[in-house]
Formats: structure tokens, sequence, C-alpha cells
């Protein structure tokens, strides 16, 4: 089973039929893209020892034989996975789930979980995306790489700082994140409207329908450039987030779809075409055109909406 | 009380305790108006001025929509909020007849909180998430007033604040329900920052919501304020003095519930303004409410506008409310308890 939603993914994308069970079940909205067997599977809770939701003994009844996680393994969370094995007697497998590892973490669960065939079909495709993108960006010059602002929340005035795990595949794909962090640890903040006119982005990715929905009304936001020349786009959430929630192996289709957004003379790949094989790869799912449609509602350059 | 009135040096010091405090507001407000991270120059403000009398008809620039749609509606904001805070814990000290109460004592905020989050947690858009933010605070009040007034306790003080204790704590519970329901990895960071209040999301349009009811709410604490002094002697004093004391009281809540209700909805949870304001306000004019009003309102506008003009330029993120008016407030509020006299009651 999965610890938590970061697992989540994983596990489902390399093998959904050893899973007892989701941290959070599919919402109604992703349950289509999710495959039959698995969207009906019951919700155990979270279970990384902290913060934990799950009922210790509920999981212990769903009889896994392998409790996963996928993230930070900092001596924290290393300490914790310790405390829930020792507690269920469960063998707690910690993967380093940074995004530059993701090719070698989906490797060793792979093996793991004795699916290392479809492992390596997974990671390869992690790995050839990491290539695109270092071969198509590499000769980017600094003076030309867009400025990025990721607005999160209805008023678009939550963001995530350089280096945090919410946006860093931004700064992966080419992109500047705007919002540069002072010192520390990256993480969520919130800025002003003030703020972000100083900061004058070129783009704006959003994952809040409402704050798109809205933007186009305010005339302060219409005097950000990137409301100016008309590139707000919305990040695609299904069936997982493409660019966060949760930031794991699902965000690989982020990548291309930022890189293309941002630098689409670099990657003109059609990304109705990216979607799709990369849903049928990871998900195992077919989806079609009309599903595709919903998926990638405002997420492309020159579509208006009503 | 009249008496003292008569004694021309003390009128004469607290008349330039007046102005000073309007200059103090003065300086904090063209001090909040001239800082901030988008550099703006004196030419968007006379063209923002000059557009306001007609004389402009050039296509706006963005300094000047930073300056009129940006920062002075946050500016006005933080000014409003302060005054409505410190008035409301102003009000509900001197009801209470207690200086520890702080305008969460019958759960406003918490119940404001709870409206919110569930706004959060319903993804409804910002109008819908104040709107719930207003209705909760009011609600949680309201129900707070019903139950006391259901209980036939012999103190209604008393009975008044355990209710607000218990209703506050249920909202409590029910805000980290919620909490536990939220998507981590978008409502949950929503949830914690409006819980720790901002100005940041501020329009002119939620000003022109908010002001009336503020106002609505602190023309009854004027057009009664010798009443309420006199409420501070004492239920039984006041009867005896011709008060209607529950109507009064009643009166008292709504006003300063309504006052912090609609503050709270735009700016988020924001602690100690209330209690401490308040406070100070005493120490430099005395206990009796018609003076302490307008002196802790004023004195609460220009500490907010301090907080929140920090809140906004420390770094390019912005700083918490909630978290810089406790850090600010709670050593300089030691300060003043440690080396004034005590000049409650």
């Amino acid at each position: 089973m999965a610890a938590g939603p970061n697992a989540a993914v994983p596990l489902y994308v390399l093998a959904p039929d050893k899973m007892v069970g989701w941290p959070s079940a599919p919402r109604p909205n992703e349950r289509e893209f999710i495959l039959t067997a698995a969207r009906e599977l019951p919700e155990l809770g979270r279970l990384t020892g902290r913060g934990d939701t799950a009922n210790v003994e509920v999981v212990l009844k769903a009889k896994p034989d392998l409790i996963f996680d996928f993230g930070s393994v900092s001596p924290t969370y290393a300490s914790l996975a310790e405390r829930v094995n020792q507690q269920t007697g469960i063998p707690y497998l910690l993967v380093d789930g940074r995004l530059d590892k993701t090719a070698a973490s989906i490797r060793l669960l792979g093996s793991a979980l004795g699916v290392a065939e479809r492992a390596e079909v997974i990671a390869r495709y992690v790995d050839e995306t990491e290539a695109l993108l270092n071969e198509r960006l590499k000769d980017l010059p600094e003076a030309a790489r867009k400025r990025v602002y990721l607005a999160r929340q209805p008023n678009g005035l939550e963001t995530g700082l350089t280096g945090s795990i919410n946006t860093e595949i931004i700064e992966r794909a080419g992109g500047v994140n705007v919002a540069e962090r002072a010192s520390g640890r990256g993480g969520i903040a919130n800025v002003s409207i003030e703020q972000v006119l100083a900061w004058a982005p070129d783009t704006i990715i959003t994952w809040d329908a409402n704050f798109f929905a809205s933007y186009t009304t305010d005339p302060v936001w219409a005097s950000v450039p990137a409301v100016v020349n008309k590139r707000v786009f919305l990040a695609p959430r299904l069936p997982f987030g493409w660019i966060d929630a949760p930031p794991s192996i699902n965000r690989t289709i982020g990548l291309r779809w930022i890189a293309g957004l941002l630098y689409p003379d670099r990657f003109p790949d059609d990304i109705h075409k990216v979607a799709r094989d990369f849903i049928k790869l990871f998900y195992q799912v077919e989806v079609t055109d009309a599903q595709l449609d919903r998926i990638l509602a405002g997420a492309q350059p020159g579509e208006r909406r009503r | 009380m009249s008496f003292v009135e008569k004694d021309k040096p003390r009128k004469a010091l607290r008349a330039s305790v007046v102005v000073l405090l309007l200059a103090l507001l003065a300086v904090a407000l063209i001090a909040a108006l001239a800082i901030g991270p988008y550099p703006l120059n004196w030419a968007d403000v006379s063209r923002a001025a000059a557009r306001l009398f007609g004389t402009n008809d050039a296509a706006t620039s963005p300094g000047e929509i930073v300056f009129m749609r940006v920062r002075l509606p946050r500016v006005a904001a933080a000014a409003l909020v302060g005054a409505a805070l410190a008035g409301a814990g102003t009000a509900y000290q001197t009801l209470f007849r207690n200086p520890l109460v702080s305008p969460d004592i019958l759960g406003v905020a918490t119940g404001a909180g709870l409206g919110a989050v569930l706004g959060i947690l319903l993804s409804l858009p910002v109008a819908g998430i104040q709107g719930l933010a207003f209705a909760g605070g009011l609600a949680t009040v309201a129900l707070v007033y019903l139950i006391s007034a259901a209980l036939h306790g012999h103190d209604r003080t008393l009975v008044l604040v355990l209710s607000g204790v218990v209703v506050g704590a249920l909202a409590g519970a029910c805000i980290s329900l919620v909490k536990i329901l939220a998507d981590p990895y978008d409502q949950l960071p929503a949830i914690t920052f409006w819980l720790l209040g901002s100005l940041a999301g501020v329009k002119i349009s939620d000003l022109g919501v908010v002001a009336p009811l503020v106002l609505a709410g602190l023309v009854p604490l004027v057009l009664l304020r010798w009443r309420i002094g006199v409420l501070s002697l004492g239920d039984d004093e006041a009867r005896a003095l011709g008060v209607d004391v529950p109507r009064l009281r009643a009166i008292v809540i709504g006003a300063a519930t309504l006052m912090t209700a609609s503050v709270v909805a735009i700016s988020g949870v924001i602690g100690w303004i209330g209690l401490m304001i308040p406070h100070i306000a005493r120490m430099m004019v005395g206990p009796n409410f018609d003076r302490l009003l307008p002196t802790a309102m004023l004195l609460g506008a220009s500490f907010m506008l301090l907080v929140d003009t920090l809140a906004r330029t420390m770094a390019r993120i912005e700083t918490p409310l909630g978290i810089l008016t406790a850090v600010l407030g709670a050593p300089f509020f030691l300060w003043l308890l440690a080396r004034g006299r005590r000049s409650w009651s």
C-alpha cells in the first residue's frame, strides 16, 4: 500500500493490481481516468508516521506486504518510517521523491514490487523527457528564459517560491520562477498584487479554476504583462495534477506541457498527442477526444474562453 | 465624571493627546502610501489625483493603477481594520468590565474563521469566502447570545462569556475537522494563511462593502457612549441610573460584533489588536468610554498601518499579520504594563 498521495501515483502506475487501497480515494472527476479495478479500492488514509489519518488496525486488516512512501528521505521521515515499521511489522520502503531522482526511484520501486519490466518502460519515458529537455534547452540564452508566476487560490496571490516542490517543474522546464526566495527552504507563500506587478511575469500558470475565470475582469491583473499578452494558463489536474498535487511522477507530463508553453519553437510537439500517449502509458487508459479537451481546457495558447 | 471635565489643565492634556494621535495617523498613512515593492513616483500620484478631478483623460499608467487600485485600498483597509478591531475591543472590554477581553470573547473571529475555511473547502470564489466568513462570525455570536439567554444563570455576564468559550471551542474543533478534510496541496495552505490574517488581496470593491458595515456598527456605539460608560460601573449601578441594561448590552454586542465580523471577512483573523490597543488607550486617557473609543480607534488604525506596511515590505513575500501583531505587540505591551500605573477601574 501507498503511505501517502505522493506514493499512490507511482504505485498505481507500476502495479495497479497490487494496490490494497488509496491514501485518499479518487474523486468523482478523476475516476474515469483510472482503471476500473483500482478506482473501486477503499480509502485507507495516510500512514507516514506524522499527521496520519489511517487507522493502523484497518491497514493491518487490508494485509499489505509492503508500505511504500515516495518523497523526502530526511532523517525525520526515515525515523518515522522506522516507527511505522516497528509498530505494524510490515516492511516500509521510503524512496527519494526528488524530481531529478525520478527514474532511479521508479526502477527501485519496480524491483521491490517485482514489476521491473513495467518500471523500466516508465523510467525510460522519464529519462527520455529529461533528455529532451536537456537537449532542446541547452543553448537557451539566459535572457530568453520566460518569467513565470504560479498563481494559486481564487485571488491568485498564493505562490510557490523558487526551489519549492510546488514550482520545481517550472524551473526544470526552463522557466524562471519570478518568486525567488530570499533564503532557506522554498515553500508556499502569500504575495501582494503589487509585488506581482513589480515582478512583471510574462507567463502565469494557475491551477485554480476560480482565478482562471475571474482574473480577466480585474483591472489590476489586467496590467500584468502575462495578462496583456494573454499568457495565463490553467494547469490540468486530471487524473492527477500536472504541476503538483501530488508532487510525484504525475508531473512528468507537466514538464512537457510547460516547456511547450514557454518555448513553442523548441517544443513543437502537439500536446494532445503527448498527453494521450502519456495517459495511455502511465495510467493505462485510452482517453477520447472529448475527455482530452476537457483535461486540456484553458491549458493552451490561443484558445479563448467564452 | 463631570467635575473632572472642568479641570482645565487635564482638558488641555487630552486635547494634545488627540492632536498627537491624529499626527501619528497622518504620518503612518503617508508612510504606508509611500512605501511598497512597486516603484512609484510623484507623476503617478499626481496623474491619479488629476483623474479624480476629471482633468486627466490620458491612458492609465501602470504606476497609477498600482497607486489607486492596489496601495490606496490596502492602506485604507489597514486603517479601517485596525480602527474597527480596536473599537470593538474597547466596547467589549467596557461591557464586560474586564481587561482580558478581546473581540473574540464571544467567538466572532473563530466563527468567521470557520465560515472562511468552509468557503475554501468548497472552492468558492473570493467573494463567497468573505461572505461565509462574515455570516459565520455573526451567526456564532448570535448563537452564543441565544444560548446565554436561554440559560437562567444569575450572572448574565458570566453565562455569556462561558457560552462564548464553549461555542468558540466548538467552532475551533470544526475548523480542525475542515483542515483534516481539506486538500493538503491546495486548500490547506490557504486555510493556514487565512487564519493568520492578511490584507494582500484587498480591493476597492471590498472596502465599499465593509466600510458601511463598520460604520453601521460604530454609530450606535458613538450615540450610546455615555450609557455604555455607565455600564462599566456595574449592572446594578447602571440600572439605578436608569439604563436598560439587557437592551444596551445586546446593542453593544451586536454593534461590536458587526464591526469585527465585517473586517475579519476581508483581513482574516488578526489577534492582539483588539486586546492590546484598548489597554494602551486606557493608559493614555483613562477608562471613560467616550474618550477611550476614539483614542483606541486612532491608535488601532496607526498600529495596523505600521504592521501592514511591514507585512508587505519586509520581504518579497507577505508576512502574515497575525504573526506580526503578536511579535510586535506582545513585548511592547509587556513593557507598558511594567512601567505604567494600573489605570483600570
